[in-house]
């Protein structure tokens, strides 16, 4: 069987020194080609497995496909989804010679607002498949509004099926336009519009013959050249994870403070102030894996070490003393609720912010979003499984975070509810001005 | 201008590293599930650069099904005491012993199946609230959406179809009583970027993930080691063969594959080509079609 590949063979994947890795979702309504292009990425990669390969040849060639059907490749997903069954993220994984990726892979359904936010959270960059002969629909509007909501950085739009549209310039021109004006109500400042066919592989990992009009990129070169350093390098924010204090005679004096750079950067010298209690002291030395070294920045997990014995503990933050995040108790925040028994205003939950866990109170819900109008109903009483509204929360101890929109790890939470322990929504905190 | 940018692996590695100290953080009384394999050897590595220069905040557990290959058993020992670590020992035999489990019989007998059953004996015994392990999302497709923090009900059982939503690198590790987690720092590795990482780290192996010449037979067109506790079927016969071995684990169930891979860089262009080869080919070169083989199986397996 005649299998329509890549012809020119990839550098086998043993990865540069400096290879990078790369996280982004999926998005795209049910037949819109999502499993066809993960399959195709996987595929002309070559990612998939040999025994996977063979299985998806065997099944193609007894249903009579024209081609090797690639969207089986990832046909786990699609079972579940044809029976009906919850699906949420699935994580497939591939890699070229610069980078590695992991896709989190999120069904497309009307009612998955929850997967998707899930699969954003931790994204760099999403896909959003828009048909090519359908132009913008409801969903593509959803899920780019979610992208931009979750801030994942950057954002393509893969208009998928060019093959049905005869390759049409005019065609792709038009929905170029019509995302255009989408994207005036996008945060996203990064968007990048590919003509492609999943199906032959145009424009995915080869560049398009019937494409010639379009100059820019394949989709695989995006996904292997967007900028991916550490973006935020001013507000330098350090969660304290965990003290490192050996019980032994050697290391007697050893206090380390270890966790995970959230933000900016950090370095021996550095004059700090620990929240909340805002003693100051300097950095003496920072270290990753035992090993002394001259810069730390997200998302590097170290151990911090500062001049002076002040008191330090799992839960406090370490920023530059001169660039603080905010300190509060009163909280204003965008969630997702994703779970069965709904939100309502006085409901009480765990928090978990950062390294800290604290507890909350809903005191209001200003309005529940509509995705896909983007309209705000500000007379609902409640938010239900994959709502998203805008609530005022009280917590018990204060947090010291930033607003989600400047820093997406000292700007998130998540709520739990306390009787079963189930996460129940994920939380994006605003700066503190009142709603409009 | 200096530009601030992580490796691939360096980010994989920041990521579990965070993982194991908010699990350490969050949970009393954690263990880690070493095997001996090579995914388990990683975890301890990362559980230096987590803890060190202290000791870890867990002991180390070893699932002894009794038919271990004896470079395992010396490698593990050696380990545990380089690293000075707590390793507490669960044998599949003393839950046999105890009538916990029932031996199977025949000439595909094997001890994996009763390892759950012994696992979470020690998890009761010891009251462990989480669990270490190394598995990875890539090695089959029921995994891919497994949770990092998994949770287990009383029983001790996943329920793929009630997990808690995962977001940022927010992990929510509480239980109730009698629940426990599982957790896998290593869950977005690929079997490459482990062999990549223990070439980086410069970790020793057990000698058996080299090629080597064994005694070995045929059966489901799989090579496995000749042992003690396997009985041959009629057509099957032993005979020398160079290999290598992919995973680790019982020698009942462990499939070698024919390879000359004798150093790390070998054995990581292997890997590499196993995974980049396209049908057709390589059809005719059955060491990649025996490397798919063992994926298959290990779907099976776990
Ligand atoms: N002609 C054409 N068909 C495509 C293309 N991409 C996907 N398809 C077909 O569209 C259908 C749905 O694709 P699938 O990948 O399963 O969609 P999903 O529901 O988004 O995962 C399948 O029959 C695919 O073969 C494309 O680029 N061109």
């Amino acid at each position: 069987m005649s299998v329509a590949v890549a012809t020119q063979p990839l550098p086998a994947p043993g990865l540069d020194e400096d290879s990078e890795l790369l996280r982004f979702t999926t998005a795209g309504s049910v037949d819109d080609g999502k499993s066809t292009l993960i399959g195709r990425l996987l595929y002309d990669t070559k990612t998939a497995f040999i025994d996977q390969l063979e299985h998806v040849e065997d099944v193609s060639r007894r249903r009579g496909d024209q081609r090797v059907n690639l969207a089986l490749l990832t046909d786990g997903l699609r079972a579940e989804r044809e029976q009906g069954i919850t699906i949420d993220v699935a994580y497939r994984y591939f890699a070229t010679k610069r980078r590695k990726f992991i896709i989190g892979d999120t069904p497309g359904h009307v009612q998955y607002t929850r997967n998707m936010v899930t699969g954003a959270s931790t994204a760099d960059l999403a896909i959003v498949l828009v048909d090519a002969r359908q132009g913008i629909v409801e969903q593509s509007r959803r899920h780019a509004l979610i992208a931009s909501l979750l801030r994942i950085p950057h954002l393509v739009f893969a208009v998928n099926k060019m093959d049905l549209v005869d390759w049409s310039e005019p065609t792709f021109r038009r929905i170029e336009a019509e995302l255009a004006a989408l994207a005036t109500q996008l945060h996203t400042t990064d968007i990048q519009v590919i003509p492609i066919s999943a199906l032959t592989g145009a424009n995915v990992v080869e560049r398009s013959v019937e494409m010639p009009w379009y100059p820019g990129p394949t989709l695989l070169q995006h996904l292997e050249s967007v900028p991916l350093a550490a973006t935020n390098l001013s507000d330098a924010r350090f969660p304290v994870q965990w003290v490192i204090r050996p019980q032994s005679d050697e290391h007697h004096d050893y206090r380390g403070y270890a966790g995970t750079v959230a933000g900016g950067v950090f370095r021996p010298g550095d004059e700090i102030t620990v929240l909340p209690s805002g003693l100051t002291t300097r950095i003496a030395r920072i270290e990753e894996g035992g090993r002394p070294i001259d810069a730390a920045f997200a998302p590097m997990s170290v151990t911090i070490h500062l001049a002076d014995d002040i008191d330090v503990g799992r839960g406090d933050l370490i920023c530059r003393a001169n660039n603080q995040p905010i300190v509060g108790q009163d909280l204003e925040a965008m969630v997702c609720w994703m779970t069965d028994k709904p939100l309502s205003p006085r409901g009480r939950y765990a928090l978990k912010h950062t390294t800290r866990w604290t507890r909350a109170i809903v005191t209001e819900l200003h309005y529940r979003l509509d995705i896909n109008s983007g309209e705000r109903d500000t007379s609902a009483q409640e938010l239900t499984l994959n709502g998203l509204g805008r609530i005022a929360l009280r917590t018990t101890t204060p947090l010291i975070y930033d607003p989600y929109a400047r820093n997406r790890t000292t700007g998130s939470f998540i709520l739990v509810d306390e009787a079963t322990n189930a996460t129940v929504a994920a939380g994006m905190l605003l700066g503190d001005a009142r709603p409009g | 201008m200096r530009t601030y940018r992580r490796t691939h692996l360096r980010t994989l590695e920041d990521e579990a590293v965070h993982i194991l100290r908010e699990l350490a953080a969050e949970r009393e009384r954690p263990c880690l599930l070493f095997s001996g394999g090579k995914d388990s050897i990683v975890l301890l590595r990362l559980a230096e650069k987590a803890f060190r220069p202290a000791r870890f905040p867990f002991p180390l557990v070893h699932v002894d099904t009794g038919h271990n290959f004896a470079e395992t058993l010396e490698y593990r020992d050696r380990r545990v005491a380089e690293l000075g670590e707590r390793l507490i020992v669960a044998n599949v035999q003393a839950s046999i012993d105890a009538g916990r489990v029932t031996e199977e019989q025949g000439p595909r007998a094997s001890r994996n199946r009763l390892q759950t059953t012994t696992l979470l004996d020690c998890i009761e015994e010891h009251q462990f609230d989480a669990a270490i392990g190394g598995a990875r999302r890539d090695e089959e497709r029921a995994r891919a959406k497994e949770r990092i923090f998994s949770h287990r009900d009383e029983f001790g059982q996943w329920d793929p179809k009630n997990q808690r939503p995962e977001l940022w690198s927010l992990y929510n590790g509480r239980v109730r009583k009698g629940e426990h987690l599982r957790v896998f720092p290593l869950s977005n590795w690929t079997e490459l970027d482990v062999w990549e990482y223990l070439r980086l780290e410069e970790i020793p192996l057990p000698s058996i993930y080299f090629a080597h010449e064994r005694d070995v037979f045929e059966r489901d067109n799989m090579l496995y080691a000749a042992n003690p506790f396997v009985t041959l079927l009629p057509n099957e016969r032993i005979r020398k063969q160079v290999v290598r071995f992919r995973t680790i684990g019982d020698m009942t169930c462990t499939g070698a594959i024919k390879s000359d891979a004798r150093t790390l860089d070998e054995v990581i262009a292997e890997v590499a080509a196993a995974r980049i080869t396209e049908r057709g080919a390589t059809r005719a070169d059955d060491r990649f079609t025996e490397a798919a083989m063992e994926d298959r199986k290990r779907e099976g397996y776990f």
